[in-house]
């Protein structure tokens, strides 16, 4: 044999339905026969905000002055039959994430944070931790289907009420916490062995369908003297339906969280495979409200992929009161980060994003909870990679600054208020944005489905 | 003040309610008695005082719900979700009890004196559900902790998914739910079942009675568990 068949030319035709990242998928199936668990919501590239852009104002239009002139952003939310409507001084809360999922310490940051900045955050599958409770100002309770820890105490104190039926990242599905979270603290608030691979339940115990909900959150009014807001969370599918259902169902607030929501512990499967996207979602819900009247008495909360000023005021001009976020608000705090600061100096993390088989950038370790910057874990030593006073500045800062980013926007389309910024503001990029959002293509009046090109 | 009567004929709910809720405690009402209650839905939800509510009648959804250190007895039958997430106290269904009774409870006793529908003691947390009658199917689903005595018989996929609360049937099982498993009676098991009938005041020798609880295999990820999970 000759040296030269070496020299061979390689072919490297890669195939497009098994390409490197299926092959994997299928190996991995093959040596483990359990489906891939983790965190962080879709990855896949889906139409979102990006693709809508503002058409600031001009001649036709009229803008404010940047930096002078004043642009409310005040919000409130729960008007429809609360007693006590929550009152914030941005549009933009903190989506509902479990003690569990996360640190103590990281849970008492949110709220530091969200108190200083005039928002609420909201709790979690798994109950509601005095942290939590004592720092945030405004905090918003979840009755999720597991009742991991619900207790009427902890109804009574809160300043409103979250009725989960689902969750961007896996509408349909219960939620899940891995054995080396489930610490004796945890296991205790969840009424559950330590250690166990835990799974919630999907359903909810005490009622089946929307007749049923009503009545739920009835029971909710009364306990609570109809003090306190009820807010109604579906994960985004069938999401013109399910609005108008949460309506009837009596809620004050419907929040539609988009499948580019986050996760701490969910099927890979079910994260980029079920739900819509978040613009699509929007646009259904605002339908939904608009159809029954009652745009300005339900308030609507989106969620799923804000991460920026433009998100959220793109939301909002598309009919949302509110944002919800969750994964932005992590990486504000350092998920993701190289390096985290602790007894006053950075440290590198990137050997416990190694040993996770990973990166910093690319991680999406959560249901692991051994997140090398202390955010989604409940390791004694991790933990403490995070404190709340060095997390509450870190995301009082991007709380800030997306505020500022909306005002900005709002004040270039001629607003004195952000909630007055509409969909006529808006055009999209690309045509599937066109599509979903239902708005006009740039420099054109076509929106597909709706008018003719 | 020791006694009140609320007539739900003239008297709203939320009246009830809010008077359950503030001035019973604060004026340390002993008993409230509620009369015409007609089917209505959240009575005397959310009790957070030692008071007794003897409802007359028949209750709708969620009766006693949430209930903590209150008495709430029901002269008649309940609708979905009694006693749902009592903290503790008791709650006593003199008739029967729909769907959901005593749904993720964490404390506290649930007395019914004729039959549970479906779910019964569903995501049960804590505290004890002592049935007279039977329950229906996929009672005890995911029940956490906390013990259930059926004095009759269980229908379908009873403790499916059970963690590590504790059911004793005295009839059928029309069959048991994944990872349920009979197992023997220790005399442990015999005085609970005793204390339990005692306090809801019911009379069958505890022998008779059989012990179900997690065999535990669904606690962690298996690929050999099929699809049970």
């Amino acid at each position: 044999m000759s040296s030269n068949d070496h020299s061979k030319p390689v072919a490297k035709e890669e195939s497009f339905g098994y390409d490197s990242k299926t092959i994997a998928y299928i190996r991995n199936a093959a040596a483990h026969g359990l489906y891939e668990i983790r965190g962080m919501g879709a990855k896949r590239q889906l139409p979102n905000f990006d693709d809508l852009v503002f058409l600031g104002a001009s001649l036709s239009r009229y803008p404010l002055e940047g930096y002078r002139e004043k642009c409310s952003t005040k919000t409130v939310l729960g008007t429809r039959f609360a007693k006590k409507p929550i009152e914030l001084e941005i549009p933009i809360t903190i989506a509902g994430m479990s003690f569990g999922s996360l640190s103590a310490n990281v849970k008492e940051a949110l709220g530091r944070a969200a108190t200083e900045v005039g928002t609420s955050t909201t709790t979690g599958d798994g109950g509601m931790t005095q942290e939590e409770r004592q720092s945030s100002k405004t905090l918003v309770y979840q009755c999720l289907p597991s009742r991991y820890g619900f207790n009427p105490d902890d109804v009574r104190r809160a300043d409103a009420i979250e009725m989960v039926i689902g969750q961007g990242a896996k509408p349909g599905g219960g939620g899940m916490l891995l054995g080396q979270k489930v610490s004796p603290r945890v296991a205790k608030m969840r009424t559950l062995p330590a250690g166990i691979d835990q799974r919630s339940a999907c359903r909810h115990p005490d009622w089946t369908g929307p007749d049923d909900l009503a009545i739920k959150i009835q029971e909710l009014r009364e306990l609570t003297d109809w003090e306190k807001p009820i807010y109604v969370k579906v994960g985004a599918t069938r999401t013109f339906n399910d609005v108008k259902l949460a309506v009837h169902s009596g809620a004050d607030v419907v929040v539609v969280d988009g499948m580019q929501g986050g996760t701490a512990a969910t099927q890979t499967c079910f994260i980029e495979h079920v739900g819509i996207p978040t613009l699509a979602a929007v646009r259904q819900a605002v339908d939904a409200l608009e159809d029954l009247d009652m745009m300005g008495k339900v308030q609507l909360i989106v969620s799923g992929g804000i991460r920026s000023g433009p998100d959220v005021a793109k939301a909002l001009a598309m009919g949302a009161d509110a944002v919800s976020i969750g994964q932005g608000v992590l990486i504000a705090l350092g998920c993701n980060h190289d390096s985290y600061y602790q007894n006053s100096a950075h440290h590198d993390a990137s050997a416990g994003y190694a040993a996770l088989g990973t990166v910093p950038g690319y991680c999406h370790h959560c249901h692991t909870g051994k997140c090398p910057v202390g955010i989604t874990t409940q390791d004694a030593v991790l933990e403490q990679r995070l404190t709340p006073e060095v997390g509450a500045r870190h995301l009082k800062n991007y709380l800030k600054t997306l505020n500022m980013e909306l005002t900005t926007i709002a004040r270039a389309c001629g607003k004195q208020n952000v909630h007055h910024l509409e969909r006529e503001d808006l055009v999209a990029l690309t045509l599937e944005a066109a599509a979903m959002a239902r708005v006009p293509l740039a420099g054109t009046n076509w929106i597909p489905g709706v008018s003719g090109f | 003040m020791e006694r009140m009567s609320f007539d739900l004929a003239q008297t709203p709910l939320r009246e009830l309610n809010s008077f359950l809720h503030r001035d019973a405690p604060a004026k340390g009402v002993q008993k409230v008695v509620v009369t015409n209650p007609d089917g209505a839905h959240n009575i005397a939800v959310g009790l957070d005082c030692p008071v007794e509510v003897d409802v007359h009648g028949h209750a709708g959804y969620y009766a006693g719900g949430m209930n903590k250190t209150g008495t709430v007895t029901i002269f008649g039958s309940a609708g979905t979700g009694v006693a749902e997430n009592m903290m503790s106290g008791r709650v006593h269904v003199k008739g029967f009890a729909s769907n959901g009774a005593g749904a993720s409870m964490h404390g506290g006793l649930l007395v019914i004196d004729g039959d549970a529908g479906l779910r019964c003691g569903i995501s049960l947390k804590g505290g004890d559900i002592v049935v007279g009658g039977s329950v229906g199917s996929f009672s005890a689903f995911m029940a956490q902790a906390g013990r259930m005595v059926i004095c009759g018989d269980a229908g379908d996929a009873l403790g499916d998914s059970l963690y590590e609360a504790v059911l004793y049937v005295r009839g059928s099982i029309k069959s048991l739910g994944a990872d349920a498993q009979i197992e023997p009676m220790s005399e442990a098991d015999y005085a609970a079942v005793k204390s339990l009938l005692d306090a809801a005041g019911m009379q069958h020798d505890p022998k008779d009675f059989k012990r179900v609880a997690s065999a535990r295999s669904l606690y962690h990820w298996n690929a050999d568990a099929d699809q049970e999970y």
